[in-house]
């Protein structure tokens, strides 16, 4: 079995991290809230983590609705 | 025992409420937005849901532009306080609750000009009224949606459209209408809604909050208090995003996921049916007020102008005596006085005595309002 791959978004508070993870729940993309990587910010929030061959399809869902993201990193 | 109380606190709490806030205690417990555990997403979970239950009862858009705060006097302030600067014109009602006038007042002894536009004896605004209020200084027109002493609704709907005309915001204390009285932010042209969680919307004390219209730029609106936020925390300025911009400190999320099941509850109810049952209950009680000899029912008269706030005095006796009679004699609970809104008794002709008053809710009864009849006309009675 081969290690996951795995990309994470980084949004702005915890609250966009939630609403984020409720339309990739709508559009079928598993993701799980992690905390952020320390290499990636120093921010003590959370971010959405997603399977690495969902990282387009979520981020055209979330661009759909209008969820702003701070950036997507594979990780 | 007969709770008629309602209009400075609700009572009972509608069924969930109790059991979602000690769900909190018992299973979940943790900071909301401060880390990445589970209990930690799943209470941020509780207060992102509150925002969207809230959301769909105001028919707001965004659930990240509800700002949770104490109690619909913090969002008042926060409103007036932060929007407002020296110079700046802001029109309000002779109806106002304390809640309002007062932060205006001070305001005002800080360089905001205030125009108070009077109301009728039966607490009616005016929509021509306000307009001939408006200058082209006017920023801000900040209204009650129904007053807190004799439940007149306010003409919020109309306001908002000749506001919207003038590029003037609209900021509606609904502190008296939510959850019992249907409102439609974007409809009726609110650009702030302020709401307090513990009357109809049948949430605890502590919970509160503000609506910010998408027309509200959020970076001109100062914050009255900073601090943590769980975002941005590697700057020691104030993040400049909603909800987190306004909301510093850990929240009150036991009593946000008590305000969740009450706002669930009046959303399964229906608000629609919520106001018929209210308006069915506050006519009776008017209409058989009035015919006691001695009584004067204050107001519209009108039970589908108002809220289900009913206020009256007894010839010959005080409010205060009154409400000590009902409580002792006949295990009726109200509130008597001026109710913190001395200027809408001034405007309705009950100032300084005030008057006695019956918040009616969703969980009072018709058998209710007939125990509360026969205890007045026992009053009156026994006066005589």
């Amino acid at each position: 079995m081969t290690p996951q791959e795995y990309a994470v978004i980084l949004v702005y508070s915890t609250s966009y991290a939630i609403r984020a993870e409720k339309v990739l729940l709508k559009t079928g993309i598993r993701s799980k809230m992690i905390p952020v990587p320390r290499h990636l910010s120093s921010d003590c929030g959370v971010c959405v983590r997603i399977e690495r061959a969902d990282k387009e399809a979520a981020q055209q869902a979330l661009e759909e609705v209008g969820v702003e993201m701070d950036s997507v990193h594979d990780i | 025992m007969i709770y008629f109380d309602n209009a400075a606190t609700s009572w009972p709490k509608p069924p969930g409420v109790a059991e979602a806030m000690t769900r909190f205690l018992d299973k979940v417990g943790a900071n909301p937005g401060r880390a990445a555990h589970r209990q930690a997403v799943e209470s941020g979970r509780i207060v992102y849901d509150t925002r969207e239950a809230v959301c769909e009862l105001f028919h707001a858009p965004d659930p990240l532009r509800v700002v949770f705060g104490l109690n619909v006097t913090e969002a008042l302030n926060l409103a007036l306080r932060g929007l407002l600067r020296p110079g700046d014109h802001v029109v309000t009602s002779s109806m106002e609750h304390n809640s309002m006038m007062r932060p205006l007042r001070a305001l005002e002894g800080g360089g905001v000009q205030v125009t108070v536009v009077g109301c009728s004896r039966q607490g009616v605004l005016d929509p021509a009224d306000v307009e001939a209020a408006i200058r082209p200084d006017t920023r801000l027109v900040a209204l009650n949606h129904a007053s807190n002493v004799v439940g007149t609704l306010l003409p919020v709907a109309e306001v908002g459209a000749l506001c919207r005309e003038r590029n003037i915001l609209l900021l509606v204390d609904a502190a008296q209408t939510g959850g019992a009285y249907p409102i439609d932010v974007e409809a009726d042209g609110v650009d702030l809604l302020a709401f307090t969680g513990h009357k109809s919307l049948g949430g605890p004390m502590g919970t509160g909050g503000l609506i910010v219209g998408q027309q509200v730029d959020e970076t001109q609106f100062e914050p009255l208090v900073r601090g943590g936020t769980g975002s941005r925390s590697e700057h020691e300025v104030q993040p400049d995003f909603l909800p987190d911009m306004r909301e510093s400190g850990t929240p009150n999320v036991v009593g946000l996921a008590g305000l969740q099941a009450g706002v669930r509850w009046v959303l399964e109810r229906g608000v629609e049916a919520i106001r018929a049952h209210e308006v069915a209950l506050a006519q009776a009680l008017i209409t058989r007020l009035r015919a006691v000899p001695g009584v004067t029912v204050y107001g519209t008269l009108d039970a589908e102008l108002q809220t289900a706030t009913v206020s009256f005095n007894i010839a010959g006796m005080a409010p205060s005596q009154v409400g000590l009679r009902l409580d002792d004699e006949y295990g009726i609970m109200c509130r008597v006085g001026l109710h913190c809104a001395p200027t809408a008794h001034k405007t309705i002709g009950t100032f300084p005595d005030g008057t006695v008053r019956f918040g009616l809710s969703a969980f009072n009864t018709m058998d209710e309002v007939e125990t509360a009849l026969a205890a007045v006309e026992g009053l009156v009675q026994e006066a005589r």
